[in-house]
């Protein structure tokens, strides 16, 4: 497992996992750049991404389609906030309606991907999910999502063990 | 045992208050009845009692019978299903990474 750490941070609303690859950053860069790449990563084997707009550069709109086993095809795209290779990618996530067009009553969540070198040909990738404080009750539902439930996962965990013992 | 359907968009605006989360931290003990749990808050004994009643629709809370008493206790099972949509949430990720992870080690056998 590369994953080495993930953080739910109440405070900030971010959810933090942090990762690390053997292989220089311009590589792991590169899984992010090269859209027949990212093709191969983005969605899980059942719902495969295809993207049809990929321009790396602020403020353009990166569009992408999933296919599922029976052919519906979820749409979403990445509005781009920040680029910076091959250090950081900051993107606005949300979904697509069928024709493209941003759908404003899902959720987004901003995306923060840093890639650092840590040692030679050693990365650290760490992405940050940060759910925005909005007046829109979907982003509540993410905030109770992260806040609420980091506190009580401890409890209840102590909770169910006492249970098992018993 | 009374079962509620969980419908996460209620379950999350629930735990979106901090008195509320408060509250379900509080009721796993189930030793406190709201009065009890009323004199925690600096609010009235009505504006909590909305609150258990929120959460009490939202399938977090139930009120049960403790001797002549009427307490409040956290459903654990109504927690654990929101605990699985975060870690969907976490799993997603993990996953891209993962696939990141083979991708990396494929294109080194290529170029070594």
């Amino acid at each position: 497992m590369t994953v080495t750490a993930v953080e739910k941070d109440p405070e900030a609303l971010t959810l933090v996992l942090t990762a690390e690859f053997d292989a220089p950053p311009e590589l792991i860069w590169d899984l992010w750049a090269d859209p027949r790449k990212l093709e191969r990563w983005w969605g899980p084997p059942t719902y495969p991404a295809t993207f049809t707009a990929h321009d790396l550069a602020p403020g353009s709109r990166v569009e992408y389609h999933m296919t599922g086993p029976s052919g519906d095809q979820p749409r979403g795209y990445w509005d781009i906030v920040e680029v910076d290779p091959p250090s950081r990618l900051v993107f606005q996530d949300g979904f697509a309606n069928d024709d493209g067009s941003p759908n404003d009553e899902m959720p987004r969540n901003e995306v923060v991907a840093t890639i650092e070198p840590i040692d030679t040909g050693r990365t650290r990738m760490s992405i940050a999910a940060h759910f925005p404080s909005t007046e829109a009750m979907q982003m509540q539902v993410s905030m109770g999502m992260v806040e609420g439930l980091t506190e009580a996962v401890g409890q209840i965990d102590a909770i169910l063990a006492e249970g098992a013992a018993a | 045992m009374q079962t509620v359907d969980f419908q996460p968009d209620i379950v999350f605006a629930a735990l979106a208050d901090a008195t509320r989360r408060d509250i379900v931290l509080r009721a796993l003990h189930g030793r406190e009845g709201v009065a009890e749990m009323a004199e925690h808050y600096p609010m009235s004994f009505a504006a909590v009692q909305k609150h258990v009643a929120v959460l009490e629709r939202a399938g977090l809370v139930t009120k049960e019978r403790s001797g002549r008493r009427k307490v409040v206790r956290t459903n654990i099972e109504g927690l654990r299903l929101a605990r699985g949509l975060l870690d969907e949430y976490e799993a997603l990720w993990r996953g891209r990474i993962d696939r990141m992870t083979d991708l990396i080690s494929r294109s080194k056998e290529v170029h070594p």
